[in-house]
């Protein structure tokens, strides 16, 4: 079998976080919201990367389905992976309708547009019943998986989470690879040539958007088992903000780099969380950063470096 | 009619000041943030926290700095720091063009937005460490208290200042922009830099000067709000939102239509607020779902 350096580095590394439940010097918890958080990135990346387009409204999608999933686990007893289809389906629907609309306007509007309307999404979490408000969703029950699989148990639940992380990479890598991908890209490098190809582009772009909600929903479900919580914090645009720079942190266009970037940046987290208003300050400086000294982010730089595709 | 729907006039009056002041903020900010796109081609997401900044200085100002300085008597009053806290203000997003925004003009506009979102956490992240999280009052100036009480309707002379400061400071700025050779410089500048520049225009110093008056616009708005609503250091970011929102509705091709939409949109916003009241924060992003199906390109947008 022949494997590109790529592929290698990839199996490598997933056989290397089949082992964390087996050390104690990394937490499972830790790779599971790091989990989370990669597939939201990667989402994100998803359009940012290979589209071009700059979705300032993530947290909509991840929030959205970190509601509904936990509000289904809790109060209707689904089974997870019913609860997870039901937080990306509604993070899709979302996705799709805010897709719609602000395709409707190119380049810096299209920012502020998927930000306004992820204020929407907000609001209405800070209105409907079913949130619980500024308390959030709390003691999300994690359920039996396909229901005989305990996941209360920490191991099962750290291979469950790897496993829908894989699955999301694996569904990332055949959408950029796809001939689909191909056209996404060259919507990013050139919009006005690949109008003038033939290709319906405000299509093209309205699937992506929708794909991208979809997995960022199932970052944001995955969140709700995880961590057994679902808040206001989740679609507030704070949280569209740390995807954005886990993106470009780890390097946007990369497929490793937006899951560089979770690690990072929940680390980074993990440690500041109890400085208060440190963990925005360091969020902010990060960005400054970034974007003035090191857009290629950690992985692009390494890949340029080592001249090898990541 | 109205007490047919059970709405009176002093509540109808009452939320269409609350509305028209709303909207001379919206005016301001949305006025400041076009200016800039149009020379720089950067959305400035700091303008919210430079917006902070303005109310936070004046806040200081009257009630901290006397502290500071050894002379707890020492206050700079509201009308000082609606002129002092611009000039800062101003001159701190001067030194932030000059040093890092100017890096990014030759890249993709979107990382001007991604800077600048960087720098407004580090501001609004570093006055919440400082001040907190909860909101400090700020009183409204002597000579301003009080109010017109005109057929049972009550008129506090703070606001009818702010509505009547705030149109007086936009149409300045209109007129400054469409009427004046400085300003005939700065529209210039926006069509086409490069050609201003050959005609021995030191554009660079218009983009620095448009960048830190274009800020110093949002902190004059942010002392002027102070008093009316909670100074703290969030107050910004929530409103830097909804100003993008009325950014997408007028489209930023004009700038009488930023302060008309700014305003527009504030009284609708208020009347909601008496009709509906449940809509009423998000009844400017509804509008702006409504204007992008009907006119993607926004009220008073070029297509482009």
């Amino acid at each position: 079998m022949n494997l590109s350096l790529f592929q290698k580095i990839s199996i490598g590394i997933f056989a290397l976080l089949l082992l964390v439940p087996f050390q104690n010097v990394v937490y499972d918890l830790f790779m599971m919201k790091v989990f989370c958080f990669a597939i939201f990135a990667a989402s994100l990346n998803l359009l940012l990367g290979y589209v071009g387009l700059l979705s300032f409204g993530h947290a909509a999608f991840f929030g959205s389905a970190a509601y509904v999933t936990a509000h289904a686990m809790k109060e209707w007893g689904v089974t997870p992976e019913i609860g997870l289809l039901l937080g990306v389906a509604t993070s899709a629907a979302i996705g799709y309708v805010f897709g719609a609309l602000a395709i409707r306007r190119q380049g810096i509007y299209f920012a502020m547009i998927t930000l306004a309307l992820a204020q929407v999404i907000y609001f209405l979490a800070t209105q409907l019943p079913f949130t619980n408000g500024e308390d959030g969703i709390q003691g999300v029950p994690r359920g039996q998986l396909l229901g005989f699989i305990d996941l209360s148990s920490s191991t099962a639940m750290y291979l469950f989470s790897l496993g829908v992380f894989a699955i999301a990479f694996l569904l990332i890598i055949r959408i950029v690879n796809s001939p689909f991908g191909q056209v996404l890209k060259s919507i990013r490098e050139n919009e006005p040539r690949a109008i003038s190809l033939g290709y319906d582009v405000d299509r093209y772009k309205l699937i992506a958007f929708t794909l991208s909600a979809g997995l960022a929903g199932l970052g944001g479900a995955l969140k709700s088992l995880v961590l057994q919580l679902a808040s206001l914090g989740d679609v507030f645009w704070h949280m569209s903000g740390e995807a954005v720079l886990m993106t470009i942190l780890g390097g946007i266009g990369t497929l490793w780099g937006p899951i560089a970037g979770a690690a990072i940046i929940v680390n980074l987290q993990n440690y500041l969380a109890n400085l208060g208003g440190w963990s925005t300050i360091a969020t902010g400086a990060i960005f400054v950063i970034c974007v003035l000294a090191f857009r290629r982010g950690v992985v692009g730089e390494l890949a340029h470096r080592l001249k090898i595709k990541l | 009619m109205f007490e047919l729907l059970g709405i009176t006039p002093q509540a109808l009056t009452a939320q269409l000041l609350i509305g028209l002041i709303n909207g001379s903020f919206y005016a301001l900010l949305s006025l400041g943030l076009a200016v800039i796109f149009g020379l720089l081609n950067v959305i400035n997401f700091t303008h919210g926290a430079q917006y902070m900044l303005g109310a936070m200085f004046a806040w200081i100002g009257l009630t901290q700095l006397g502290g500071w300085i050894g002379m707890p008597e020492f206050q700079l009053n509201y009308f000082v720091a609606l002129i002092l806290a611009p000039l800062l203000v101003g001159a701190m997003s001067i030194v932030i063009e000059k040093t890092m925004l100017k890096r990014l003009y030759h890249l993709d506009h979107l990382y001007g937005l991604l800077l600048t979102f960087g720098l407004a956490l580090v501001i609004e992240g570093l006055f919440r460490h400082w001040y907190g999280a909860l909101g400090n009052s700020y009183e409204v100036p002597e000579v301003l208290t009080g109010g017109l009480r005109a057929a049972g309707i009550y008129l506090p002379y703070y606001r009818l200042w702010v509505v009547a400061l705030a149109l007086i400071v936009c149409f300045a700025t209109w007129y400054f922009i469409e009427r004046t050779k400085l300003g005939s410089l700065l529209r210039a500048g926006t069509e086409n830099p490069r050609l201003l520049q050959a005609l021995g225009v030191n554009v660079p110093l218009i983009i620095t000067l448009t960048y830190g008056a274009g800020c110093a616009l949002a902190a004059f708005a942010g002392v002027m709000a102070a008093p009316i609503y909670q100074v703290t250091a969030v107050m910004g970011s929530n409103l830097i939102i909804v100003v993008f929102a009325v950014v997408v509705i007028g489209g930023m091709g004009s700038i009488a239509g930023s302060i008309l939409t700014g305003l527009g949109l504030g009284v609708v916003e208020g009347l909601t607020k008496v009709f509906y009241p449940q809509a009423s924060s998000v009844s400017i992003f509804v509008i702006m779902i409504i204007v992008l199906l009907i006119k993607p390109a926004g009220l008073f947008g070029k297509v482009r």
